[in-house]
């Protein structure tokens, strides 16, 4: 058996987040709890220089390595690098919330920046190993993060439910993979690829194979029916660790639809284009009217993260070029709103106070009127109204599906984008237009202030002009 | 029928009757036992296949360390049998609908024309010099290097959350140092003051 030694200089910035998470893991225990700065400017550095490493390696194209068990593409550095802001993101966000609860702790920052490493090993996988490995580490770090609060009983039960029904899906995974490599006597993505291409036969196992890693992605999307851990996880958990869940690890979760679907198994493209409508129908449906009774923000935004895994997963049923490239720009634009939803929420809470209530937002206009804006320009992007990036994002992948002839599920996808704004526009309408129980204004810190201007602004400034993040994100999907 | 298949049947059924054993005896004690003759008669069957380490290692690690730590953990916490079964007539037909269909799904996989001799002829046998033990070191260090390092990362991380959820320190517990107890001296604890006398009325 001949060994090729491996080209370790795309695995760079892996390595890097690697040593400086445990870097950081042996220097935090010597660090008093005033010097617990130093421990969050490390990890927003690591997180800086991952991303200038993984640019400085975009000029490499399309490199497999590790004996095919490791790849890179322009699909994986836009992912990776969405990664590393979002990521960033979370950390400016949660600080002060984290600080208020007494939890700003150094275990917090070398959790997710182990979650932030197994979603760039997923993101980077090529074969099945290597993405079961990689899920595995985002999803345990994950885990801990919502359970983190140990006082807090409803973030434990979260953490329980999560964890157990974490561990089904990933059980359901497995099972699915093993069947496929039972029939393709391979785990590289490429040879199942040509295996399955090459012969016709395996009929019911690949089948059932499929329908497992169905399950288990769109479970660790939350699409409908696997949907049930979101809300109250969402719910739950310490806003600063939903914030985190619920941003980047989804594009963790779309970089394993896609190469499990796509670079693996797209030569059954008929048999889940169908599943994956069927699960884009339920979720757009269930999200959106769901969401309407809710009175907790939180929760609320469970619901239309629920409806937009519908929409997004709707770019993917059309199964082409420029289908997969509209869900990747759903999925990018996601995650700006996603942030900026739960970074409102980190900005309105206080020590002993989490602003989850719908009604915490009376009359913010008059307590804040930017902040107010901020809220306005973020729900109006997030029921799609033009011109924010929302809108955009729901009009390419509707145009991907009616390009392949499924202007039914164009049609569902409209009703229940009209029907989610009402309840996107109330909070716009309590921010507005309802007296404010408390007229103290409301002071920020800065830094925090700054990051949420920047991303209602990028919502407003990429949807004046989307065909920039348009044409990167066609250029991520080759073919 | 030869002296191999015999152990296979023999092994196979010693596999089952353990598995049944597990989820159908009163007792999680025996039920934990039952587990650990699933693991010996699951290494027999390895043994078999010729792949003598993975026999061995399933021994060591599942019934040497994870079980005896199982078994501590049953015996230790006061499992209420009669509450654990209170639900088991209301979930019996969703049970039985689960059961049913996963036994429909493995019996259609598996029985099928994919995995029957004719698709997975049994490899050639390896000579007897032949160490599976360094065979395996082989592959895991050099071809699959990186998911053996990935493998690694996760158990760190498993144990970076163990200790950040369970780890506790509580500095209001009071609790007794015995050395200080030992050290302590009259001047410690009782303080004599001197008063004038007071004048009897």
């Amino acid at each position: 058996m001949s060994f090729v030694m491996p080209n370790f200089l795309p695995a760079v910035p892996e390595m890097f987040v690697l040593g400086m998470a445990s870097v950081i893991l042996l220097l935090d225990p010597f660090l008093s709890e005033r010097a617990r700065n130093v421990t969050y400017l490390l990890a927003q550095a690591t997180l800086v220089v991952a991303l200038l490493l993984t640019l400085a390696l975009t000029g490499e194209g399309t490199v497999v390595t590790f004996s095919g068990t490791f790849v890179t593409d322009p699909l994986a550095n836009l992912l990776k690098v969405s990664v590393y802001i979002a990521t960033f993101a979370v950390f400016l966000y949660g600080k002060a919330y984290l600080q208020a609860r007494n939890i700003y702790k150094g275990e917090f920052f070398v959790l997710a920046l182990f979650a932030v490493l197994g979603m760039m090993v997923l993101i980077s996988a090529h074969s099945l190993l290597t993405l079961y490995l990689g899920l595995e580490l985002m999803s345990l770090a994950l885990y801990a993060m919502v359970g983190f609060q140990r006082d807090n009983g409803v973030a434990s039960e979260a953490a329980m439910k999560y964890f157990v029904l974490g561990a089904m899906a990933s059980a359901m995974l497995l099972y699915g993979m093993s069947m496929v490599y039972g029939v393709t006597g391979s785990l590289d993505l490429s040879e199942i690829r040509t295996a399955i291409s090459a012969s016709s036969e395996y009929g019911v196992v690949l089948s059932f194979g499929l329908l497992f890693l169905l399950i288990g992605v769109a479970f660790k999307l939350g699409a409908v029916p696997f949907h049930m851990w979101i809300p109250d996880v969402y719910h739950g958990a310490p806003t600063a660790v939903v914030v985190f869940v619920s941003s980047a690890p989804k594009l963790a979760a779309f970089a394993m639809l896609m190469r499990l679907l796509v670079d693996g198994l797209g030569g059954l493209a008929e048999e889940w284009s169908s599943v994956l409508a069927l699960l884009a129908v339920l979720s757009m449906a269930l999200g959106n009217v769901v969401a309407i009774a809710q009175t907790n923000l939180k929760r609320l935004l469970a619901y239309s993260g629920i409806s937009h895994i519908g929409f997004l997963l709707m770019g993917v049923v059309a199964a082409n070029g420029s289908g997969y490239s509209s869900a990747l720009f759903y999925s990018l634009t996601y995650l700006l709103m996603t942030l900026g939803g739960f970074g409102l929420i980190l900005i309105m809470s206080r020590s002993g106070f989490e602003a989850d209530q719908i009604n915490d937002y009376r009359g913010l206009h008059s307590r804040n009127p930017w902040l107010a804006l901020m809220v306005l320009m973020l729900f109006f992007s997030m029921a799609g109204v033009p011109p924010f990036l929302g809108f955009w994002a729901k009009l390419a992948v509707i145009q991907a599906v009616v390009q392949v002839d499924m202007v039914w599920l164009a049609i569902v996808a409209v009703v229940f984008s009209v029907i989610g704004a009402f309840y996107y526009l109330r909070v716009v309408k309590v921010a507005y237009f309802d007296a404010p129980e408390v007229d103290t204004p409301i002071a920020p810190p800065a830094d925090q202030h700054w990051l949420l201007s920047a991303n209602g602004l990028a919502v407003l400034a990429l949807g004046l002009f989307p065909s920039w993040l348009m044409a990167l994100c066609a250029a991520a999907i080759p073919g | 029928m030869s002296f191999q298949a015999l152990l296979f049947y023999a092994l196979s059924a010693l596999l089952l009757t353990g598995a049944g054993l597990v989820v159908s005896v009163r007792n999680p004690v025996h039920a934990a036992l039952s587990l650990v003759l699933c693991f010996f008669a699951s290494a027999g069957l390895w043994l078999l296949l010729e792949a003598e380490f993975l026999a061995i290692t399933l021994v060591l690690v599942y019934v040497g360390a994870v079980m005896v730590l199982f078994l501590f953990v049953v015996m230790m916490l006061d499992i209420n049998v009669t509450r654990m079964r209170e639900g088991f007539i209301r979930f019996l037909p969703l049970g039985t609908v689960v059961a049913v269909l996963s036994a429909a799904f493995m019996i259609l996989v598996v029985s099928g024309p994919y995995f029957g001799l004719e698709a997975m002829p049994a490899p050639p046998a390896k000579a007897a010099d032949y160490s599976n033990t360094a065979e395996l070191g082989r592959q895991l260090y050099t071809t699959y290097v990186y998911p053996f390092e990935i493998a690694a990362v996760v158990l760190l991380v498993a144990i970076v959350a163990a200790i950040t959820l369970t780890l506790r320190r509580r500095p209001n517990t009071r609790f007794q140092e015995p050395s200080l107890q030992v050290q302590v001296r009259r001047a410690d604890r009782v303080r004599l003051v001197s008063m004038s006398a007071e004048e009897r009325k």
